[in-house]
């Protein structure tokens, strides 16, 4: 059983179709990106899966549980899922150490000794210890965007959801953020990301999404799907991103 | 040139003027029997201070003086920096000459007709006398403000914490609050201490009626900045951009422990200046509460006045609620240029 699966999600905005029969499955273990045209709905459906957003049909499933739809715990889900977003987010009223304390000590109620040294150890991982007492806007963004990653990880989660996590990054600061990422890769860490990084995707990915017209249009190893896009919508994509020189 | 003689014109008129209303002003003491030797040097000082404003207007004259013999000697660049600067002194000048006229007017205002105006605002005797009595039922207005603001501030959140109450649940609260809000806001201040002083003592329901007087305009105090600080509050709170709420959320907070570690502690810092604005409507309101008879300062004052004929201790009262709201004011000042230097920080 895969550990996420998304079986056919409906989901409009007004008259716009964001998904249409959309299934998508993540195995434990695996690293899925989501790639695909601007406004494909990447982010949309990394937000559904948090609960973030609703879908209007269709159900989405952790574990073999169901996390979509009415009844359903969404704080104990997110609590499985950790979330992190373009423009980081952090909270800009509390240190570095408060940001990542704040959801063990209020979420888990682990005692403050207890947060901290999570927290420190996480921050300390990320070469970010001697930063622990600053507030988030003396910090680059690429020291921030880790801090995001580090603040989500603190809940232990069993999936992280990274939505374009580089983008706001000016181009120096990606590798920081994105050898993070491969770390928890390597570590066994279920990862599904949005990005626009197509280098980074075709290193570490383990499957390849492509999203189009509120469908995954193609899927497969990043060697088939950048080496041999069956569909024409994906190479025509690919073309584009080549002609950028992104890829 | 032209503008140089100008100002100096403009300048010598205001010096006499202001001579002429202090002639007038030595007179009225003299009438009053206070002129002495005191006041008389005192009323020479302020003419020779007067004089001061000849100083821009000599200095324009000469400086274009100046600029008039450079042209002709055919430094063309001499010329031009003699001139900008002789028009910056007769500019100089006439805003000064404004400010001075100004200030004398006012003091013929005050001797006007007899010294009437001086008489009826500012009868030394009478605001030395009552002063003391005044400042005690000073202390009532201060007490009041007090114990509502602080009222205010939790009440204010508790409604608009309500406005805010999320989902189809939340539907019939943010209604009640909104309908709340939508009467206290327009309900003048006066008529809701009216109501309240006089009505709840009136229907004699068990307990509340026994209330002091004090109490009754603390409530409607409350309930009518109340509804206005709610509103405050909750511009604050919906100041903060949806993705700290989206970041928080996805932590597996709740709806209120969001609000409560992430959002409100945010919105607050928003929100001091337009906080502390309301501090200094809600002091001034304290004055209302004459109308249910509650002995406040502004009370106090009108029995003074209708005893003495004379408005002198009102004027008091009139000055100490000044005074205790310009330093609140300068603190507001302060704090928003505070706040707009951190954005600044924040943005670049």
């Amino acid at each position: 059983m895969a550990l996420i699966e998304v079986r056919d999600i409906h989901k409009h905005f007004g008259a716009h179709m964001v998904f249409n029969n959309l299934a998508l499955e993540v195995e434990e273990h695996q690293v899925v990106c989501l790639i695909g045209p601007s406004g494909c709905g990447k982010s949309t459906l990394l937000r559904c899966i948090n609960g973030l957003d609703d879908i209007d049909g269709g159900e989405i499933c952790i574990s073999g549980d169901r996390v979509t739809g009415p009844g359903v715990d969404v704080n104990a889900l997110r609590r499985e899922v950790g979330i992190v977003f373009q423009s980081y987010n952090l909270f800009p009223h509390m240190t570095v150490l408060e940001n990542v304390m704040l959801a063990p000590t209020r979420v888990l109620r682990q005692d403050r000794a207890e947060a901290e040294a999570g927290a420190m150890a996480l921050l300390t991982r990320i070469g970010l210890e001697h930063k622990a007492k600053e507030y988030p806007d003396r910090l680059s963004g690429g020291q921030q965007q880790r801090v995001a990653i580090v603040r989500a990880l603190a809940m232990g989660p069993r999936v992280m959801l990274l939505d374009e996590i580089t983008s706001a990054l000016d181009p120096e600061l990606v590798a920081e953020v994105l050898n993070i990422v491969r770390d928890l890769a390597a570590e066994g860490m279920t990862l599904l990301l949005a990005t626009h990084e197509m280098g980074f995707a075709r290193e570490v990915a383990s499957k390849i999404c492509f999203l189009c017209d509120g469908v995954v249009l193609e899927e497969g190893p990043p060697a088939e799907i950048f080496g041999a896009p069956r569909q024409e919508r994906t190479r025509a994509f690919l073309r584009r991103i080549i002609e950028a020189g992104r890829l | 040139m032209r503008l140089a003689i100008a100002s100096l014109v403009v300048a010598g008129l205001v010096v006499a003027a202001s001579w002429v209303t202090l002639v007038k002003l030595n007179e009225a003491l003299t009438t009053l029997g206070q002129a002495g030797s005191v006041s008389t040097v005192l009323l020479l000082l302020v003419g020779l201070a007067a004089l001061y404003l000849m100083l821009p207007a000599w200095r324009c004259l000469r400086t274009a003086r100046g600029a008039r013999a450079a042209l002709a000697g055919g430094d063309l660049v001499e010329a031009r920096v003699r001139t900008a600067s002789a028009r910056t002194l007769g500019w100089i000048t006439f805003g000064y000459a404004a400010a001075q006229a100004l200030l004398f007017l006012m003091v013929e205002f005050l001797i006007a007709n007899d010294l009437a105006v001086s008489r009826t605002f500012f009868l030394l005797p009478l605001i030395e006398s009552s002063f003391f009595l005044i400042l005690r039922a000073f202390w009532i207005n201060i007490y009041i403000f007090l114990i509502s603001e602080v009222l205010v501030l939790i009440w204010g959140l508790v409604v608009a914490l309500a406005r805010l109450a999320p989902g189809p649940a939340g539907r019939p609260i943010r209604m009640i609050a909104t309908f709340y809000v939508d009467v206290f806001r327009g309900l003048p201040a006066i008529i809701n201490i009216y109501l309240i002083g006089f009505g709840i003592p009136l229907t004699g329901l068990p307990f509340v009626k026994d209330f002091s007087q004090q109490s009754f305009a603390i409530l409607a105090l409350t309930l009518t900045n109340g509804a206005y600080v709610a509103e405050v509050y909750r511009a604050g709170i919906e100041s903060i951009h949806w993705s700290q709420t989206a970041a928080a959320r996805s932590l597996g907070l709740s709806h209120m422990q969001t609000l409560r570690y992430v959002i409100i502690p945010q919105g607050v810092r928003q929100i001091i200046p337009p906080l502390l604005n309301n501090f200094i409507g809600l002091q001034k309101d304290t004055a209302l509460v004459n109308v249910i008879g509650t002995i406040d300062a502004f009370n106090q004052s009108i029995i003074v006045a209708s005893n003495h004929f004379n408005l002198s201790a009102v004027t008091t009262v009139a000055g100490l609620f000044i005074l205790i709201t310009i330093p609140q004011a300068r603190l507001v000042d302060k704090m928003i240029a505070r706040d707009r230097r951190r954005m600044r920080v924040g943005t670049s």
